[in-house]
């Protein structure tokens, strides 16, 4: 018996079909005004075909043109659950990724206790299926206890629903230990994701090794200290044949490195957050907290080498990297302060930026945002076909709007989008053929 | 068909030239009739080993020593009970490589027990290649009872005889070697003797534990065990130890039983009558069950019979090239 929350109002036994839409779909270069039929949860038709007219004993959902795509894909979410419920839990992650747009989260493993045992993946399946109006996925530890020594079982955890391993915002600091990692997980044809930090170098740093921080005197990171685990990876991967994932990338030594790899026929791929890809180090400014994040923010140009990754493909997925932080963890210090935005509310209209700019085609950023995420995954959603699951989007593309801080559905504020002017504007979120959230302007 | 053992022996005695070596280090360096004149000569010690008067005088007079670095219970026992079985006087030394800085000790120790004029070492190792240096400086026949993760021969011998008395033969049988292959001089011997009789061996094991280029070594390599035991006539399990199975080459012993463990399950995929071997000690519920060992098809108990048979043998045929009067 599949339970559903209580919230969830919206089910319909009836097909429902979506229609006056401009349908959009990197995966098969799907773009043209039509229609998506809706049976139970599942797309059972799409295209120029699916109109009112055609659709006798169905509801009907007018999509007044909009975007209509591919429900977002988030690979780096901090749910909260279990252990942090003050910062988050399934329940309010989800409500704020169905606002944003997002119907498939993967929550990180840094949780407590760490996600290291086939019981707390369990655990977390149960929780989402009760309390989670989007679908959750567990990524799970590739150390236990994130101390970077022993591996998890990957198998076990991996035959419970882990979908990828990390050891979320840490390192693995051993090469030894993460070759037999990569060896390992490749049996299980397991995805390792991994944050790319030397540990000695980012030492206390908090922002982007510059100027910038010279000047605030502030400790930091260069972009070195992400470079050298990026190489070093990549050469355990050569070893290995693996899968292989880095988790955020912020620089354009990075995008090169990439680059290279990629084009050796390595199976490897790399996210890049979508606060990385409109910000730099420059909003810091005075010590603002909100942008102290992880990966730091850095310069203009790594910025913009990160974009043109983006565009020509060397960087594969845009995150949010949601990391929900309270007031007493912000309002401290720089130095001091907790790293993390909240992003799943924003993930979609900051990406959009790059495309209202001319910078990144809409394919690229809604393939980055969907398709591929769920190729990397080995999940069915992520496209607009007959028998995917009915997760999508519908989206005001133009739409102008200001973000207001009170109007966040996260149980934290602390967004780098304050009072931030955006374009294009989430409508309706469906999961599962279930529409679960509505925008009422 | 049962064979007297005299007239085995007495033919065999006819080819004295069969095994030309002065030590046996390895299966490598050993030609086909090499193998064959070990196992045919241990035949006649597996029917010697099961009457009441199990004693000859083939080596009397001889002196044995059995020198293990790294401690052994059953090969040491094998050895021992193979040279008194043959009449030979023989000590066990036990030394622990703790106490030693290895290479020079092991040379220095090495000449000192050549002093005492044994005629046969028998050596146990935990670094490979040491059996052999030690070889170089003495002047008696040296028995490799195990060197690292280089070579165990006496090991590969007793399984070759036992599955050749099983079945008849060893050419173009599918075996399966599991587990981890990667620390395992015992799957190295196996590997080399069992390609030499002509079986198509294949490994199995998880990345971690098995070496990088295994294909290499002329096997197939599978990281399922149900993939690797299919249609196979014999399934060897390796014993894995313990301080592997912390995270760091595998993540758990739960999680090794349950993709590499041979249960009934994953016995069901070889031929109904397929033998199941293990070297031992083993570690039953992490890579066999209880069940599977103590079942109808392991021949686990028969190999250690065979173990003394074999080493005898190799005692035997490493005596016949000792020279009979020493110079002083």
């Amino acid at each position: 018996m599949v339970l559903i929350p209580a919230h969830i109002d919206n089910y319909s036994a009836r097909p429902v079909a979506y229609v006056n839409a401009r349908l959009f779909d990197p995966s098969s270069s799907l773009d043209e005004t039509g229609g998506l039929l809706i049976d139970r949860g599942v797309i059972s038709d799409v295209g120029a075909g699916v109109t009112a007219a055609r659709s006798p004993d169905t509801e009907i959902v007018d999509c007044h043109g909009h975007l209509l795509i591919p429900g977002l894909i988030d690979m780096q979410v901090f749910s909260g659950e279990p252990g942090f419920e003050h910062l988050e839990t399934l329940g309010s992650a989800s409500a704020a990724a169905a606002s944003g747009g997002v119907s498939t989260i993967v929550c990180k493993p840094n949780t407590q206790p760490v996600v290291d045992d086939v019981a707390i993946v369990d655990f977390l399946e149960r929780r989402a299926r009760d309390t989670a109006l989007v679908n959750v996925h567990t990524m799970a530890a590739l150390t236990k206890g994130l101390k970077g020594h022993e591996m998890t079982e990957i198998g076990l955890l991996k035959a419970a629903g882990a979908v990828a391993f990390s050891d979320g915002p840490f390192s693995i600091k051993s090469a030894a230990v993460f070759r037999r990692l990569l060896s390992y997980a490749n049996d299980f044809n397991a995805l390792v994701i991994h944050h790319v930090e030397d540990e000695d170098l980012a030492a206390n740093g908090v922002m982007h090794d510059s100027e910038a921080a010279m000047r605030l005197g502030l400790p930091g990171i260069c972009d070195a200290a992400e470079v050298i685990v990026l190489e070093r990876d990549i050469r355990l991967v050569e070893l290995t044949g693996a899968k292989y994932h880095a988790a955020q990338i912020s620089c354009a030594k990075s995008v090169e490195v990439m680059r290279a790899a990629k084009a050796r026929g390595l199976p490897v791929t790399c996210g890049v957050s979508a606060n990385h890809l409109v910000l730099n180090e420059h909003d810091v400014g005075t010590y603002r907290t909100f942008f102290k994040l992880s990966p730091p923010l850095r310069s203009e140009d790594d910025r913009q080498a990160l974009v043109a990754g983006l565009d020509d493909g060397t960087i594969d997925v845009i995150v949010s990297n949601h990391e929900p932080q309270d007031i007493d963890g912000k309002r401290r210090p720089f130095a001091e302060a907790a790293f993390g935005a909240v992003g799943l509310e924003t993930l979609l209209p900051a990406s959009l930026m790059l495309y209202h700019e001319g910078d990144v085609k809409l394919d690229r950023i809604i393939s980055a945002l969907s398709c591929t995420p769920a190729r990397l995954l080995g999940l069915d959603s992520g496209r607009l076909e007959i028998g995917a699951p009915a997760d999508f989007v519908t989206v005001d593309l133009g739409m102008p709007w200001v973000l207001e801080v009170e109007k966040l559905k996260s149980k934290c504020q602390n967004t780098a989008f304050e009072d931030r002017k955006l374009q294009g504007h989430v409508m309706k979120t469906i999961v599962a053929g279930r529409c679960i959230h509505h925008f009422e302007p | 068909m049962p064979i007297s053992p005299v007239l085995m022996t007495a033919e065999i005695n006819q080819t004295d030239s069969a095994f030309s070596h002065p030590h046996l280090l390895g299966i490598e360096g050993l030609s086909l009739q090499d193998i064959n004149y070990l196992l045919d000569l241990s035949e006649t010690y597996v029917q010697q080993n099961q009457q009441t008067n199990k004693k000859r005088d083939t080596l009397r007079g001889r002196t044995q020593i059995n020198l293990f670095f790294e401690t052994s219970t059953r090969t040491q026992s094998s050895f021992e009970l193979a040279g008194k079985r043959l009449g030979a006087d023989v000590m066990n030394m036990s030394v622990t490589t703790s106490s030693m800085s290895k290479g020079e000790t092991v040379i220095d120790t090495a000449m000192t027990l050549n002093a005492m004029r044994p005629d046969i070492l028998v050596v146990r190792h935990s670094a490979a290649g040491a059996v052999e240096l030690l070889s170089q400086k003495v002047s008696c026949a040296v028995i490799n009872a195990g060197d690292g993760a280089h070579e165990h021969p006496t090991q590969a011998l007793l399984d070759a005889l036992t599955i050749r008395r099983r079945l008849g033969r060893i050419e173009g049988l599918k075996i399966a070697i599991c587990g981890d292959v990667l620390h395992s001089r015992v799957a190295r011997s196996n590997i080399l003797l069992l390609n030499a009789l002509g079986a198509r061996v294949r490994i199995a094991g998880p990345s971690t534990l098995l070496p990088k280029d295994a294909e290499r070594l002329g096997v197939e390599v599978f990281h399922r065990l149900d993939a690797a035991v299919v249609e196979c006539d014999v399934v060897m399990m390796l014993r894995i130890q313990g301080e592997r199975m912390n995270g760091s080459f595998i993540p758990s012993a739960r999680e090794f039983y349950h993709f590499f463990g041979l249960g009934a399950r994953a016995l069901s995929f070889a031929k109904p009558d397929a033998l199941v071997m293990h070297p031992g000690p083993m570690n039953r519920g992490v890579e066999i069950d209880s069940a599977i060992a103590d079942g109808p098809q392991s021949v686990i108990r028969e190999q250690v019979e065979m173990g003394v048979a074999v080493r005898m043998a190799v005692l035997d045929a490493l005596s016949r090239n000792l020279p009979e009067q020493k110079v002083a």
